[in-house]
C-alpha cells in the first residue's frame, strides 16, 4: 500500500471539558475524492481546522504524505502542499479578483516575501494567475473588486485562491452552501475540474453533490466517525440512517 | 518604615483614583470595543467643572453636580459622535476619540486659559488627619479613599444586584448577544458611556485639587489609564481594580527609592558615573507603567484577569 | 469561455494606462519640484517647502503600516527620531573626518537615517508585530512613552533637552552643492522626497507590498496561502521604520539639530492626523495631508493661536463625514464630474460647499471671539473692518445664523442627492 496522502491517527480535540473530536482515524489515498458528512455540530469544521493547522490537536496525529504536521502552523502546512477553503467566504475584500488569485499564486512561484521585485513583471506569475482565473471562469471579472462580486462568484474565488498555490491535497468546506441549483451545478463542475489528479476532502450538506463527487464518504457524528465507505455502502448503512433520522434524509436515488 | 507606610497610603489613594478613572473605561472598552482616547479628557473636564462650581457655590455641591454634567457631555458625545462613526469600524472610533481629546484640550485652553487654575481642597478637609514619623497625612486623601470605596460599593451593587447591571455584565463578555435579547443596545451603550465619563469626571474632581488642574492633565493621565485597562484585562473590573492598585503602589514606591542602577547592580561592576549606572529607580517611576504595559502585552495579552486576548 | 487568442497580459492594465496612472503623476510631481526654484521663491517659502518634503515622506511611511498594513501606530515618530539621530551623529562624524566617514557626502545622510530607522523598526517591531489591531496600537503607545523617557536618560546619544546639533557644510560636496544656502538644501530635499515617494510606490508593487494589503484585509487567509502574517507585518514594519528614518535624516540635514521632542507622542499624533486627513486608502492621500497640514501648521499658527482647535475640528470632521480623506473627496468630485449627470452634481456640490463655508464662518467667528475674550487683553476680532467683540450682539448673531444656515443647507444638499 502506498503512503496515504492524508492520514489521521486517533485524533482528539477538546475545548475545556467539551470533547469535539473523539478518536478519529482516517486514511485518504492520493487522488481520492473523500467527503465528510454529518449533522450540524458534528465537528466537521473543527476537523478541518485541526488538519489545516488552525487548531492543535489535544492528542493524536495528522500526517501529510507520511509527514507529521500536527503541531505545524498553517502556513508551514500550506507550503507542504495542503490548501483549504472556508465555509464563510474568506477573501481579500479590498483587492481585485486578479490580485486575490495572484496572492494565492505567489508562494508556489517562489516569490517568498520578496521586496526587491516588481510583482507585475513576472511572466510566470501572470501566466499562472490567468490560468487559475480562466479555470474558475473568473477571467472576465478579473479587475472587479472582490467585495463587489456576487455571492456565487465569491465562492468560486474562494476555491480559486485555494487551488492557486497548486497544492495536491485540497480541503473544501461547504463549497456550495447557500447556492442556487444552477450555481451548485457550476460549482460541482468547477470542483471536479480543480481536483483533477489531486486529493480532495470535502465537507458538504448537499447530498446530491456528495454522492455525485465522492469516491468514499465518512460520516461524522458527535465527533466520531461512525462509518467510512463507498457511496453505495453508506446509503445502505443502518447506523448512518439512524444518525440522520429526523435530520435530513439520504436521497434514495441521486440524479446528477 | 516611613517610606513604606507613606508609599502604601499614597499608593492606595492614587490607585483608587486610577480605578475610578479606569472602571469607566473598562466598561466602555469591554462592551463597545472602543478604547476611548478621550477618557482622560473627561477626567479633566470633571476637575474644571468642579473648579467652576466650587467658585460660585461650594465643593460639596460640585461633588454631586460636576460628575453628572461630565456624564451628560459623555452621553451627548456618544449619541451624536461615536454612534455615527461606529459603522466605520473600531479604528475609526479610536481615531474619533483621539481627535476628541485634541478638541477638548483646546476648548479648555480657550475657556479656562493655558495655565493652571486655582482649584483647592475644601477648607473643611484641609487639615492633617494624623501624624506618623513626624510627617502628616492630609485628611483630604482619606476622604478620597472613602469616596472611592463608596463608589466601588455602589458600582458593585449596580452590577451585581440590579437588572440593568446583569444586562451590562452580559454585554461585557458577550457584546453581540445582548441585542438578541431584545434590549435597546444603543441606549445601553449611551448610558454606559455616560456613566463611565461621569466616573472619570468624579476622579477629576477628586484629583484636580491634589495634583494640578491644567490643560495638560488629560495628556498626562490618559496613557496611564490605558495601561490599567490593558493590564487588568478586558471585561474585568476586578482586573482593573488590581491593576490600579498595582500601578498606584508601584509608582509611589518607586518615587521613594533613590537607589541607582550602579548601587543595585554593584556586583556587576557597573560604574556609578556611567549613563546606565546613573539611572535611579525614582527617575524610572513615570515609565514603569509603560514597561508593564509592553511586557504584559507581549507575555500575557489577556491581562491579569481578562478572559479574552486583546 | 474567452477565445483562445486572448493572452494573460490582457488582464493587467495596458502599458499606456500604466504610464498615465503611474509614471506620469510622478514625472509631473518631479517636474513641479524642479520648476519651483525658477520663480525665485522667498526664504519663508523654502522653509515651508522643506518641511512639506520631510512630512510627505514621513506621512507616506506612516501609511505603509496604517493604510496598506492595517496597523494603527501611536509611536511612528520613534523611527523618524532614530533615523534623525543616527544621521545627526553621522553628520558630526563627517565633520570630525574620522575614518570612512571622511569620504561620506552629507547629501547621502538620509540613507544613514533609513538604516537607523529600519534598525529601530527591526528591534522594536519584533515584539510588536505579532498581533494587529488594538494590541499593536497599545504596544506602539507604550514603546513611544518608553523611548521618549529613555531619551532623557541617555544623553550621549540623545543629547538631553538641548538635543544634538551639527553642521551640514562638511565632507564631500556632491552635484556642486555646498549645502549652505537654503536654496541649495532645496535640491537635497526635493531629491530625497522624490526618492522616498518612488521607493514607497515601488514597494506597493512588490510581492511583499501586496501581501501586506492581503494581511490587512484578512490575516487568517494569508496563513492558508503559505505566508506567515506576523512575518509579513514585521518586514513591512521595518521598511516603514526605514522610510520614517529617511525623513528623519532629511530633517537632520535641514535643521542641523535634533531634540528628543522629535520622537515624542506629539509628532506621532501629527503624522497620524496628516495621513488620515489626506486619506489612507489612497497612496497619494498622505501627500495631500502632509502638504495641507504643514501649510496649516506654519501659516495658520501665525494668524490664530487656536489653530490646533481648527486642526482637531478638521480631523473629527474627516473621521465622521469623509473617512476616505481629502484624496477621497478629490477623487469623488472627479468621478461625480465625469458621472452621468454632471450639472446636477455640480449644483449639489456647490450647495454643500456653501453650507460648509457658512458653518466654517460661524466656527471661526465663535473661536476667534472666544479666544480674545478668554485672553482678556481687550483685543477685538476685526475681520473685514467689522468690530466683533464678545459683548457685541452682532458677533453672536453671526455665529448662530451662519451655523444654523450651514447645517440646514448641507443637510438639504445631502438629502437632495439621496433622493436623486
Amino acid at each position: 500500500m502506498t503512503t496515504p496522502a492524508l492520514s489521521l491517527d486517533k485524533l482528539n480535540k477538546s475545548f475545556g471539558p467539551a470533547k469535539i473530536i473523539n478518536d478519529v482515524s482516517l486514511d485518504i489515498a492520493p487522488g481520492e475524492r473523500h467527503a465528510i458528512i454529518g449533522p450540524n455540530g458534528a465537528g466537521k469544521s473543527t476537523l478541518f481546522n485541526l488538519i489545516s493547522g488552525l487548531y492543535t490537536p489535544t492528542s493524536g496525529t495528522v500526517s501529510l504524505h507520511g509527514q507529521d504536521i500536527s503541531d505545524m502552523p498553517p502556513h508551514e502546512i500550506n507550503k507542504l502542499g495542503l490548501s483549504r477553503s472556508f465555509q464563510v467566504s474568506n477573501i481579500f475584500t479590498n483587492m481585485t479578483v486578479r490580485e486575490n488569485v495572484r496572492c494565492g499564486v505567489l508562494h508556489s512561484m517562489g516569490q517568498g516575501y520578496a521586496w526587491w521585485r516588481n510583482i507585475g513583471s513576472n511572466k510566470a506569475v501572470q501566466q499562472k494567475t490567468w490560468e487559475v482565473l480562466e479555470h474558475c471562469s473568473l477571467a472576465d471579472k478579473a479587475n472587479v473588486p472582490a467585495a463587489l462580486l456576487p455571492y456565487a462568484d465569491q465562492r468560486a474565488l474562494e476555491i480559486a485562491i485555494t487551488i492557486a498555490g497548486g497544492a495536491d491535497v485540497i480541503l473544501l468546506d461547504e463549497p456550495t452552501a447557500g447556492m442556487s441549483h444552477s450555481e451548485t451545478a457550476r460549482a460541482v463542475d468547477l470542483i471536479r475540474r480543480a481536483s483533477e489528479g489531486k486529493t480532495l476532502v470535502i465537507v458538504e450538506h448537499d447530498m446530491g453533490v456528495i454522492f455525485d463527487l465522492a469516491d468514499r464518504i465518512s460520516v461524522l457524528v458527535y465527533g466520531e466517525i461512525i462509518a467510512t465507505d463507498k457511496p453505495e455502502g453508506i446509503r445502505g448503512n443502518a447506523a448512518v440512517r439512524e444518525a440522520y433520522l429526523g435530520d435530513e434524509a439520504l436521497p434514495e436515488e441521486v440524479t446528477a | 518604615m516611613e517610606t513604606i507606610v507613606f508609599g502604601l497610603l499614597n499608593g492606595v489613594s492614587y490607585g483608587l483614583l486610577l480605578f475610578m478613572l479606569s472602571s469607566g473605561l473598562t466598561l466602555i472598552f469591554s462592551m463597545m470595543g472602543v478604547l476611548n482616547f478621550a477618557h482622560a479628557s473627561f477626567y479633566m473636564l470633571g476637575a474644571y467643572f468642579a473648579f467652576t462650581i466650587t467658585g460660585s457655590t461650594s465643593f460639596w455641591i460640585a461633588l454631586f453636580i460636576a460628575p453628572v454634567l461630565v456624564g451628560l457631555v459623555g452621553a451627548l458625545v456618544e449619541r451624536y459622535g461615536l454612534r455615527k462613526v461606529h459603522a466605520n469600524g473600531h479604528v475609526a472610533e479610536l481615531l474619533f476619540t483621539f481627535g476628541l481629546a485634541y478638541l477638548i484640550e483646546e476648548v479648555v485652553k480657550i475657556v479656562y486659559g493655558k495655565t493652571a487654575v486655582d482649584y483647592r481642597v475644601p477648607d473643611l478637609l484641609n487639615f492633617a488627619a494624623f501624624e506618623i514619623y513626624g510627617a502628616t497625612f492630609p485628611a483630604y486623601r482619606i476622604f478620597v479613599i472613602f469616596i472611592a470605596i463608596a463608589m466601588l460599593v455602589g458600582l458593585w451593587f449596580l452590577l451585581k444586584r440590579t437588572r440593568a447591571g446583569l444586562i451590562i455584565q452580559a454585554a461585557l463578555t458577550h457584546p453581540h448577544m445582548v441585542g438578541h435579547l431584545g434590549h435597546n443596545v444603543p441606549f445601553i451603550f449611551m448610558t454606559v458611556f455616560g456613566i463611565g465619563c461621569a466616573l472619570a469626571g468624579l476622579a477629576g474632581l477628586m484629583a484636580g485639587n491634589i495634583f494640578v488642574t491644567d490643560p495638560a492633565m488629560a495628556v498626562q493621565m490618559g496613557p496611564i489609564v490605558f495601561v490599567v485597562v490593558v493590564v487588568g484585562g478586558i471585561g474585568s473590573l476586578e482586573g482593573a481594580f488590581l491593576a490600579s492598585l498595582l500601578i498606584g503602589l508601584l509608582q509611589n514606591f518607586a518615587v521613594g527609592i533613590n537607589a541607582s542602577f550602579a548601587e543595585i547592580f554593584a556586583f556587576t561592576g557597573l560604574s556609578p558615573t556611567s549613563e546606565v549606572g546613573d539611572i535611579t529607580i525614582s527617575s524610572l517611576a513615570p515609565v514603569l507603567p509603560f514597561l508593564l504595559l509592553v511586557l504584559m502585552l507581549i507575555f500575557r495579552p489577556q491581562g491579569l484577569m481578562g478572559e479574552q486576548e486583546l | 469561455m474567452s477565445d483562445a487568442t486572448q493572452t494573460f497580459q490582457n488582464l493587467a492594465p495596458s502599458a499606456g494606462a500604466k504610464f498615465r496612472q503611474r509614471t506620469l503623476p510622478i514625472l509631473i510631481f518631479a517636474a513641479c519640484l524642479a520648476a519651483i526654484p525658477m520663480v525665485g521663491p522667498s526664504r519663508t517659502f523654502y522653509t515651508i517647502a522643506h518641511q512639506m518634503g520631510i512630512n510627505i515622506v514621513f506621512a507616506l511611511s506612516y501609511n505603509m503600516i496604517l493604510g496598506k498594513g492595517g496597523l494603527l501606530s501611536f509611536g511612528h515618530a520613534v523611527y523618524f527620531g532614530f533615523g534623525g539621530y543616527v544621521a545627526m551623529h553621522a553628520m558630526n562624524w563627517i565633520e570630525d573626518g574620522s575614518g570612512l566617514w571622511a569620504g561620506f557626502p552629507v547629501f547621502f545622510l538620509p540613507l544613514v537615517g533609513f538604516a537607523g530607522g529600519a534598525l529601530a523598526g527591526a528591534i522594536i517591531g519584533w515584539p510588536s508585530c505579532r498581533k494587529a489591531g488594538t494590541t499593536f496600537a497599545m504596544i506602539s503607545l507604550g514603546v513611544a512613552e518608553l523611548v521618549f523617557a529613555a531619551a532623557f536618560m541617555f544623553d550621549s546619544f540623545f543629547g538631553g533637552e538641548q538635543g544634538i546639533s551639527g553642521d551640514r557644510m562638511n565632507g564631500v560636496e556632491l552635484f556642486g552643492l555646498s549645502m549652505g544656502p537654503i536654496s541649495e538644501v532645496y535640491w537635497f530635499i526635493a531629491f530625497w522626497t522624490v526618492v522616498g515617494l518612488v521607493g514607497m510606490w515601488a514597494f506597493t508593487r512588490t510581492p511583499l507590498g501586496k501581501l501586506s494589503e492581503a494581511t490587512r484585509d484578512n490575516a487568517q487567509r494569508v496563513q492558508f496561502i503559505g505566508y506567515n502574517p506576523q512575518r509579513v507585518r514585521y518586514l513591512v514594519f521595518i521598511f516603514a521604520g526605514g522610510f520614517a528614518g529617511l525623513a528623519g535624516g532629511m530633517a537632520a540635514v535641514n535643521y542641523e539639530i535634533f531634540t528628543p521632542d522629535a520622537m515624542s507622542l506629539v509628532p506621532s499624533g501629527f503624522v497620524l492626523i496628516m495621513a488620515y486627513v489626506g486619506g489612507i486608502t489612497y497612496f497619494v492621500g498622505p501627500i495631500f495631508g502632509a502638504i495641507l497640514l504643514t501649510y496649516m501648521q506654519s501659516m495658520l499658527s501665525d494668524f490664530t493661536e487656536a489653530w490646533l482647535l481648527y486642526l482637531g475640528v478638521l480631523f473629527i470632521a474627516i473621521v465622521m463625514f469623509a473617512p476616505r480623506g481629502i484624496a477621497g473627496i478629490v477623487f469623488g468630485i472627479w468621478d461625480g464630474l465625469r458621472g452621468s449627470n454632471p450639472g446636477q452634481y455640480i449644483a449639489g456640490l456647490l450647495m454643500k460647499l456653501a453650507g460648509i463655508l457658512l458653518m466654517l464662518i460661524g466656527l471661526i467667528v465663535l473661536v476667534e471671539v472666544s479666544v480674545r475674550w478668554s485672553n482678556g487683553y481687550g483685543e477685538v476680532y476685526e475681520p473685514f473692518g467689522m468690530h466683533l467683540g464678545h459683548q457685541n450682539v452682532l458677533s453672536w448673531l453671526i455665529i448662530v445664523v451662519t451655523a444654523v444656515a450651514g447645517v440646514a443647507l448641507t443637510r438639504y444638499a445631502s438629502k437632495d442627492k439621496e433622493a436623486a
